[in-house]
């Protein structure tokens, strides 16, 4: 049986893993290479960057960033941050990404999730949508963080990238997201019924129960969480045996 | 020492596959080439594949690879990945195209009806994850490699090999589909060894120490 996929996330900022802290400050949390080997080593199914640099002077180092990685650690890696046109989605998956993550781009210009899948392949784009509940069973899309409304109905949103050819389906709760207090568990079930492409849920896992109710609740096909992991509370190993004696089949 | 030829023919980035066979053989060099003398003068072959098949054919075809392909999967340690599995059979229902003919057989799309959980809910195409590979027959490549190890997947379409005998695994994902074929000096795969951790690294060691 398939797997259910536990994928740590790394903020990385020039070309270092950041951990924030209060939502505000960023703290150096070392060399992305050896933050993604020690999670290989736990058993990540797969690895998820986001380049959160700020200068755009200083966006190409994510390339550098994802060459050393993928020299090294021999599991998925897939990158996120300011993906803006199909170029950016080649230069990624040249430098060793296998999945390319597309946010306020699509949101933007819908067109480009089609060109890039067509390119490359539906199996290299992801699509990640933020939400936040607008009405009981209603989410809108959001992007930058959460500041800005789209108007979308995140539901029809996530059926419309599936159709242009998304491969894939980062679901990011806004509402959660830092609150530790455990996925939206109603948005990740209804997307993750709404379309036929794997929903990966994210968004406010503050315990290794919340995982697991990402999967028997939530139906996501995998779980992404950052804090729980960076600051040494669980290791990924934890998680999966505490998933796999809830009855959920990980690789362990 | 050997020298491996990893075929590129614009279709996808070879550096995961190249940089982890460099990992397991460190003394054996690795070449990424779109040169038909080169993949004919190689003691080994990798020919990998991302993307969707039509186009892989097409792009093999436009830089005039078929021969050397076709020559090189006669006689020496040949390797299928992905599509690159796909494309050595007769023909693919995505798009409707014609393989390379080597195996007699068919490529799949995942029926619909069929990606139904055992808790009904929906299996989700592409098939994207670790799933567990079950061996058919025993082989050299599975050398050091438990029976149902999981290696990751990322796919929609699968190999419907006429030939039962040459399924070296299998795997279960709604209905069970053939994971890996092995004949004489061919293993091809469905999955991607580049990216499946230990088990994957230790199938790419199998492959360059593998005299057919």
């Amino acid at each position: 049986m398939l797997a259910k996929r536990i994928i740590p996330c790394l903020d990385v900022s020039a070309g270092r893993v950041v951990k924030g802290v209060n939502f505000v400050e960023l703290r150096d949390a070392g060399d992305p290479v050896e933050v993604a080997r020690r999670y290989d080593e736990q058993g990540a199914d797969e690895i998820t960057f986001l380049d959160i640099t700020a200068s755009s002077d200083d966006r190409n180092i994510i390339l550098h960033v994802v060459e050393q990685v993928a020299e090294q650690v021999f599991i998925p890696l897939t990158v996120g941050g300011g993906v803006r046109t199909v170029d950016d989605v080649r230069r990624l998956l040249n430098a060793g990404a296998d999945k390319v993550s597309i946010n306020t781009a699509a949101v933007n210009n819908p067109q480009v999730v089609a060109d890039a899948s067509g390119k490359v392949g539906s199996q290299c784009i992801v699509v990640a949508i933020d939400a936040k509940q607008v009405a009981p069973g209603k989410w809108e899309v959001f992007t930058h963080g959460g500041r800005n409304r789209t108007g979308l109905d995140a539901i029809e949103w996530a059926r419309k990238v599936e159709s242009l050819g998304a491969g894939e389906i980062l679901l990011t709760s806004m509402d959660r997201d830092g609150t530790k207090n455990g996925f939206d568990l109603g948005l990740t079930r209804a997307v993750s019924d709404a379309v036929a492409i794997p929903v990966i849920a994210s968004g406010g896992v503050g315990s290794l129960e919340h995982l697991a109710d990402g999967v028997t609740q939530g139906r996501a096909d995998a779980v992404l969480a950052a804090s729980i992991f960076h600051f040494g509370e669980h290791t990924v190993r934890e998680a999966k045996e505490l998933m796999r004696a809830r009855g959920i089949e990980v690789r362990l | 020492m050997s020298r491996v030829a990893i075929i590129d023919y614009g279709m996808g980035n070879l550096r995961s596959v190249a940089k982890a066979i460099e990992h397991v053989a460190t003394s054996d060099t690795v070449v990424v080439t779109a040169d038909p003398a080169e993949v004919l003068s190689a003691d080994r072959v990798v020919f990998p594949g991302q993307g969707a098949m039509p186009d892989c054919m097409r792009e093999l075809d436009a830089r005039g690879l078929r021969p050397a392909v076709l020559e090189a999967a006669r006689n020496k340690p040949f390797l299928g990945i992905c599509i690159g599995q796909q494309m050595l059979f007769e023909h693919s229902e995505e798009g409707n195209v014609p393989g390379l003919g080597i195996f007699k057989g068919e490529v799949r799309r995942f029926p619909a009806e069929r990606m139904v959980a055992a808790d009904g809910s929906r299996l989700k195409v592409p098939h994207m994850g670790w799933n567990e590979v079950w061996h058919k027959q025993a082989h050299p490549l599975w050398a050091g490699i438990d029976d149902g190890a999981r290696f990751y997947y990322v796919h929609s379409y699968y190999v419907d090999p006429a030939d039962p005998a040459i399924v070296a695994a299998s795997t279960d994902y709604g209905i069970p589909f053939t994971g890996a074929v092995a004949q004489a000096n061919i293993f091809a795969i469905q999955f991607h060894p580049e990216k499946s951790a230990q088990a994957g690294l230790q199938l790419l060691s199998n492959f360059m120490s593998w005299k057919p």
